[in-house]
């Protein structure tokens, strides 16, 4: 395979998930400008929200206000946000243009119709417009392209690319808006109880499409120790970091097995050892080793193997 | 001026069009609207769309479908074929000859200042002969037709014609919304150009390839207004689809960087244009060609299609010596006509076209795309005179042609139906064989009275039938 064209499967893989993301911190920042009597709170939580996804400058400079109608045109239709829907549905079909010859019938098709969509969406009245649609749009296509590759593509290294795309992408989604909010996830006495912490820790499990998940798993009350360990290290938590990266390290294995001994697996060996290392961890030993340090170790760990695929394959051996 | 209307035969609507007119009057018009509708979501869907260079607007525009059929008769067809492969044949062996002795010239049928000081002509070649010795393998010829047994060329394209995709996607989208046409009417296919593009392609692998021929399709991008065709034919045929940046040259091969590690490359279909293909031997400001890739060309260890250098046969002063190439290379009569053409830099053909102005066609000699072209008798007397001066200007870079009756077909419009005119491009295929699917790129003039059918000048396309026996 070209590496150009397995580079854009990686991105088109990583742009899809991320409008999924910030699909989801629409939902949230929506549901947080509802609530009653937190206006200093609700602006707190929004701009987190806004620095997980590396954008609270931007927002600042450009809307500086928290509005409803701002929060919507910034994550929704800003292309100059390179982390809006649009953008990133722009990029992923865009990138999905140029490798078509990659895709199948169904997974163009789906990538297009949510594209022409989109631009359909762009096109009304603001004021014509819900958030809970826009939500909805953008994880209904999404569903419906990521329903398309498990169906239609052929498992081949084009696939495994996708799927690294979206695992990785998956991972750092997930470790950016623990790393924002850590603080709240820390056992500290003074906020048990509160409401205060609570309600935050919905927040991130909202944030990360995990609310009803979470209760499923652990049932009873939230507590700070299960949410970070739910978001962390349960493998059955489809955003959990261990789950993202023990996809990513099958996928990489797929391609080491596939292209055999002649291709360097620097990223698969990598992966590998992330893995193991997260593997031999609990929650209580994160805590102690201190949750913020864990989580930028683990930013690194996942931007190097981001870079070793690229070394290994994306460079076309040369 | 009188057209031929392809619809009838005398005062009777011939067979295959009948069928047809049926099918047309007995179609309501809420059905009708509600299938040119799906049609475009069908376009639209796929993603077949182009875009008009230096126009801005919408970058994904739709070119317009007519559900309207253009039929062909059988025998027809026939005589088609071979006065397109008669012409394949001979432009051809032209390009091997002026890159080779240049008896042509020699014998003084073709003047050497055409040839060898034209802009296509590519002297980094001379001498060198590709597989095969062919220069150009695909070969679009345009047509028109004045009457029922008269067609004329209009111009020859030997580097890279597009449209084919909408051959075949006009015909798939045919195909899918009215079946039952295609039941009663006995339609030959045109899928299998695809498989005959990669057969020939692959013939003309060079000799340095031992192996079977690692074929690629060169775009220059998705930014190319022909990016969907590029990337359509690439998944039709199992071929990557490589920009520039894709190849690399080491040593006496090309190669392609792939997640494996580099892979040889055999022959590259370009959609680029000869001045981009190398930045050593062309522009060196060009980022979408391969440095060194001419010098693994010429030493057998790559394939262009087309050949670098082709372009000397299609351009609009050689055009009118291409009757000459066929009774000089192949010692036969044309069986297509070309039209009469006045070449500018003459001073007897100048003094007519300036005194005939508002009756001609005149065109640039390197112009395509119906841009820089007038239509006499469609112009305004203003519109004549600035063209004039532009002629006067610089009379070397025009021809004229009369205008000619294009023939109509009948094609959908708000009231039902009605005569529009058309022309014809068929895609010949010329390697080890010369093949020519039974079909071609119908584009017609959706303008009522209109005789350009440029895409860029609000043309339309429709699906072209050929019938069999």
């Amino acid at each position: 395979m070209l590496s150009r064209t397995a580079s854009n499967l990686f991105w088109m893989g990583r742009h899809l998930e991320r409008a999924e993301t910030a699909a989801r911190l629409l939902d949230v920042g929506q549901r947080i400008t509802l609530l009653p009597n937190t206006e200093a709170g609700y602006q707190n939580e929004w701009n987190s929200l806004l620095q997980a996804s590396g954008s609270s400058d931007l927002f600042a400079q450009k809307y500086g206000e928290i509005t409803q109608e701002n929060i919507e045109e910034f994550i929704f239709f800003d292309r100059a946000n390179p982390s809006s829907v649009a953008s990133c549905l722009e990029k992923a079909r865009e990138a999905g243009r140029i490798v078509r010859t990659a895709l199948t019938s169904q997974v163009w098709d789906a990538l297009n119709v949510a594209f022409q969509e989109l631009r359909r969406i762009e096109r009304q009245p603001r004021s014509k417009l819900d958030t809970a649609g826009l939500t909805d749009f953008t994880t209904g296509h999404t569903s419906t392209v990521r329903g398309a590759i498990n169906a239609t593509q052929l498992r081949n290294d084009g696939w495994h690319f996708m799927n690294l795309g979206y695992g990785l992408e998956r991972a750092d989604a997930t470790a950016r808006l623990l790393d924002v909010k850590y603080f709240v996830l820390l056992p500290r006495i003074e906020f048990v109880g509160s409401g205060l912490d609570t309600y935050q820790w919905q927040v991130i499990l909202r944030a990360l499409s995990a609310h009803r998940a979470y209760h499923w798993a652990y049932g009873g009350d939230i507590t700070a120790g299960q949410v970070a360990d739910f978001l962390i290290l349960n493998g059955e938590s489809p955003r959990a970091l261990i789950t993202s990266l023990y996809e990513t390290v099958w996928h990489l294995e797929g391609l080491a097995r596939r292209y055999g001994d002649g291709v360097p697996t620097s990223a698969r060996d990598k992966a590998r050892e992330v893995l193991t290392a997260l593997q031999a961890r609990d929650i209580e030993m994160i805590f102690d080793e201190g949750l913020h340090e864990f989580l930028s170790w683990f930013i690194q760990e996942l931007s190097e193997i981001s870079n070793l695929v690229h070394q290994d394959y994306l460079l076309g051996g040369v | 001026m009188s057209y031929y209307n392809e619809m009838f035969e005398g005062d009777s609507v011939r067979d295959p069009y009948a069928r047809l007119r049926e099918w047309v009057e007995t179609m309501p018009d809420d059905f009708r609207q509600m299938k040119q509708a799906e049609a475009e979501a069908l376009f639209r869907r796929i993603g077949i769309t182009f875009a008009v260079y230096g126009e801005g607007g919408d970058p994904d525009r739709l070119i317009p479908f007519d559900m309207m059929p253009r039929v062909f008769e059988q025998a027809e067809w026939r005589r088609l074929e071979r006065g397109i492969k008669q012409r394949a044949r001979a432009l051809n062996a032209f390009l091997r000859d002026v890159y080779g002795r240049g008896e042509i010239i020699r014998a003084g049928r073709i003047p050497g200042r055409l040839v060898y000081q034209n802009e296509a002509f590519e002297k980094s070649v001379v001498g060198f002969v590709p597989p095969r010795g062919v220069y150009s393998h695909i070969i679009g010829i345009d047509l028109v037709r004045t009457a029922k047994d008269e067609f004329y060329v209009l111009e020859d394209n030997c580097r890279t014609p597009s449209g084919v995709s909408y051959m075949l996607e006009n015909r798939e989208i045919m195909m899918r919304m009215f079946p039952q046409l295609f039941r009663g009417n006995r339609i030959e296919p045109v899928d299998q150009y695809p498989d005959l593009l990669r057969r020939t392609l692959e013939s003309v692998a060079p000799a340095k390839c031992n192996d079977r021929p690692t074929c690629v399709i060169l775009t220059p991008g998705h930014y190319n207004s022909a990016y969907y065709e590029h990337s359509f034919l690439a998944n039709l045929m199992g071929v990557e689809l490589v920009e520039g940046q894709d190849l690399f040259v080491d040593g006496e091969f090309c190669y392609m960087r792939t997640t494996t590690g580099p892979k040889r490359v055999d022959v590259i279909y370009r959609r680029i244009d000869d001045p981009y293909l190398d930045p050593l031997c062309f522009r060196p400001d060009s980022m979408l060609g391969i440095p060194g890739l001419m010098d693994v060309y010429r030493s057998g260890g790559v394939s262009i299609c087309s050949a670098p250098g082709a372009g000397v046969a299609d351009d609009k002063a050689i055009y009118t010596f291409v009757p000459e190439m066929i009774r000089f290379y192949l010692g036969e009569e044309p069986i297509l006509n070309n039209v009469q053409t006045w070449t500018l830099w003459k001073d007897d053909d100048y003094r007519y076209v300036m005194e005939h102005l508002p009756e001609l066609v005149v065109k640039e000699v390197h112009g395509s795309g119906g841009y820089g072209m007038l239509v006499g008798p469609k112009s305004t007397k203003e519109e004549i005179e600035v063209f004039r001066a532009k002629i006067q200007a610089n009379p070397s870079n025009y021809i004229a042609q009369p205008t000619l009756a294009l023939s109509t077909c009948p094609t959908f419009v708000n009231e039902g139906i009605a005569p529009r005119h058309v022309d014809l491009r068929p895609y010949c295929l010329c390697g080890d064989r010369i093949e020519l699917v039974p079909g071609g790129l119908t584009r017609v003039a959706l303008r009522e009275g209109s005789l350009v059918v440029n895409s860029s000048q609000g043309g339309g396309v429709k699906d072209t039938w050929v019938l069999s026996e």
